[in-house]
């Protein structure tokens, strides 16, 4: 049921298709290019922005192709980190156990605060999801056995078939580079699947969908689910790279970053999430480099963007012949 | 008892603090369909204009009035600038616009005053205290800024209801398409609509300052929990966002005051100890929650979900 079969795809989706592939391997060989720029802090920047690439990847799916607007992202890499931290601390380190773990929380968490929220629609969408966010924030927060307010350290890392492939000193980047390349796929080809243009007709007229017969809930809250499990395992990756787990992670900013990361990429376009995930925070670290009040110059570049460049960067760049 | 009386009009005053801000807000919000989170960097901006104007002028009142001019004067400069060119766009554009204004603000504005926190008396006048019941003492400026919220909530409502400008915004709440059609200049409504927000905003950080003190990035997380109170309201409607505001300042504020102590009257003081705090924080959006649950377009919907 695949639109994206290899005889039916345009030129136009051959040329994002190799732009996302080529976005996939400059990142791949970062270990070998960042020497020129600064050796291991680079690769773990890079290694930041990929993980938050995968949690605007999943926002992607909800904003961008089904319309819903989601403001309580960072709920769910609170949750995937957590449940990291907690796991790691009882003494279950296998990755084996702890990634079924996490996507299994994170899934729960989407259906039950996904059907309520999806009773709403528009603005009320928003605030409402802004509102769960809020909601696990506080009880991250609250959880004195585990930290609270002040987070939690890790004293063990976790391990996968014994090895050291999901840690920092070990294989990290490179788990990292092939989640981000899995869920890069998978995003893709959920969106031209039959799932994706289902999703998007109703994003355009709800009724008309419901009309022909499908029932907009049950694929909405689905990509809900499948949004949510993705950012979980994006918050379990950041619980291997910083070694530590805090609410911080879940704060209404954060999910706020995540929403700016998608729409300054291009919302419901294949490379927009890594686009924007690798601006900004690439772009954001070095104009802090440059200036300390990095900010004044940050804030008037959004503004601009958004007046100049409709459609986010991804938009940019089909403009200026990349993509078509 | 006596507790529950001071908390009761510190919720009050906190209520009509959220009610001048959110007055703005779900005005911008219904009648131009136009998301702007930099209305919370207004607040933080009338709040340090009249610090500076007060430390030129030493005088508060003068200070008050100069600093709603400027602050008056920098809406309207945004507006013409950049958000007159986003009523048109998708809401997530205006989202990303207005967030770099806030990021580009909140730094100037720790360029200009320094990151940390500043304190702005109150006027002489008003810096006393008034015993309300024996030998409990309440600020009188607090009780002046409960008087003035109210008066200019009713000021507010007579206007929106009583007068033609009023009633062109309400149309505009509701049938913006029929309102320019019948040939009212839109564009001037909004700027009109749009600088008396962010004037009010201002108003609300200038009277807010004596009462906490300024710091950078004050506005951010009043903003969310104004956004809570139009949500609640229903976008675009005055007498909703009043009822709510009340609503959502006593909440919070005695939830934070009682909820720990209610929780110890069931489980054992360790936990209640635990759990208090992050439950108080969280009231205004299990109420939000449970609001949108019942009623998915706030108490008082003014217009159809935007």
């Amino acid at each position: 049921m695949l639109a994206t079969g290899s005889h039916v795809l345009s030129n136009r989706q051959n040329r994002s298709i190799a732009l996302g592939v080529g976005i996939l391997l400059i990142l791949a060989l970062t270990p070998y290019w960042a020497g020129a720029f600064g050796g291991s802090y680079v690769v773990s920047l890079v290694m930041k922005a990929m993980i938050f690439a995968i949690a605007s990847l999943s926002l992607n799916l909800l904003i961008g192709y089904g319309g819903l607007v989601s403001f309580g992202h960072a709920a769910f890499l609170g949750l995937g980190s957590y449940v990291t931290g907690i796991a790691i601390t009882e003494g279950m380190t296998d990755v084996i156990f702890i990634l079924p773990m996490v996507m299994a929380v994170s899934g729960l968490f989407a259906l039950v605060t996904g059907a309520i929220s999806l009773r709403t629609s528009g603005v009320y969408f928003i605030m409402i999801t802004l509102a769960f966010g809020q909601m696990l924030f506080f009880t991250l927060s609250s959880l004195a056995h585990y930290g609270g307010d002040d987070g939690l350290t890790l004293w063990d890392a976790a391990t996968f078939f014994g090895t050291a492939f999901f840690q920092y000193d070990g294989g990290l980047f490179y788990a990292v580079l092939i989640i981000l390349a899995l869920c890069w796929g998978f995003v893709s080809l959920l969106s031209g699947a039959r799932f994706g243009r289902v999703l998007r007709a109703a994003k355009q007229n709800k009724l008309r969908v419901e009309t022909m017969g499908f029932n907009t809930f049950h694929y909405q809250l689905l990509a809900y689910v499948i949004a949510g499990m993705i950012a979980g395992v994006a918050g379990f990756l950041f619980a291997c790279q910083a070694e530590f787990v805090s609410p911080a992670i879940s704060t209404w900013q954060r999910s706020g970053d995540l929403i700016i990361m998608v729409v300054l990429g291009g919302m419901a376009t294949r490379n927009g999430p890594l686009l924007g995930a690798l601006f900004f925070v690439l772009v954001e670290e070095a104009l802090s480099l440059v200036l300390h009040e990095w900010r004044l110059i940050f804030g008037p570049l959004l503004v601009l963007i958004v007046l100049f460049a409709n459609g986010g960067l991804a938009g940019l760049l089909r403009r200026l012949g990349v993509e078509e | 008892m006596s507790l529950f009386l001071v908390q009761s009009l510190n919720g009050l005053q906190f209520g009509i603090l959220l009610f001048l801000i959110a007055a703005g807000l779900t005005l911008v919000f219904g009648v131009m369909g136009f998301i702007n989170l930099a209305h919370g960097v207004q607040y933080m901006i009338g709040a340090y204009l009249t610090f500076m104007f007060f430390q030129w002028t030493a005088n508060f009142f003068v200070a008050l009035l100069l600093g709603l001019i400027v602050a008056l004067a920098i809406g309207l400069a945004c507006e013409i600038l950049i958000f007159r060119h986003l009523y048109a766009r998708d809401h997530l554009d205006q989202v990303l616009a207005t967030f770099g204004i806030i990021l580009f603000v909140n730094e100037a504005v720790k360029v200009i005053w320094g990151p940390s926190s500043l304190i702005l008396p109150p006027p002489d006048i008003l810096s006393w205290s008034f015993e309300i019941i024996d030998g409990l003492q309440y600020p009188v400026y607090r009780l002046a800024v409960i008087a003035v919220g109210i008066a200019v909530a009713i000021g507010l409502y007579l206007a929106v209801f009583k007068t033609r400008v009023g009633m062109l915004i309400r149309a505009g709440a509701t049938h913006p398409e029929m309102v320019s059609a019948l040939g009212v200049d839109i564009k001037r409504l909004f700027m009109i609509v749009f600088g008396f927000g962010a004037m009010l905003a201002g108003f609300a950080g200038a009277i807010a300052a004596p009462m906490f003190s300024l710091e950078p990035n004050m506005g951010d997380d009043l903003l969310i929990t104004v956004f809570v109170v139009i949500i609640i309201g229903g976008i675009g409607s005055i007498r909703g966002a009043f009822i709510a505001a009340v609503l959502v300042g006593f909440l919070d504020t005695l939830g934070r005051a009682v909820a720990t102590d209610l929780l110890k009257l069931v489980f054992d003081p360790s936990a209640a100890n635990q759990i208090g705090p992050a439950l108080s924080s969280m009231l205004i959006y299990i109420l939000m929650a449970a609001i949108l649950f019942f009623k998915p377009e706030g108490l008082f919907p003014a217009r159809g979900a935007a």
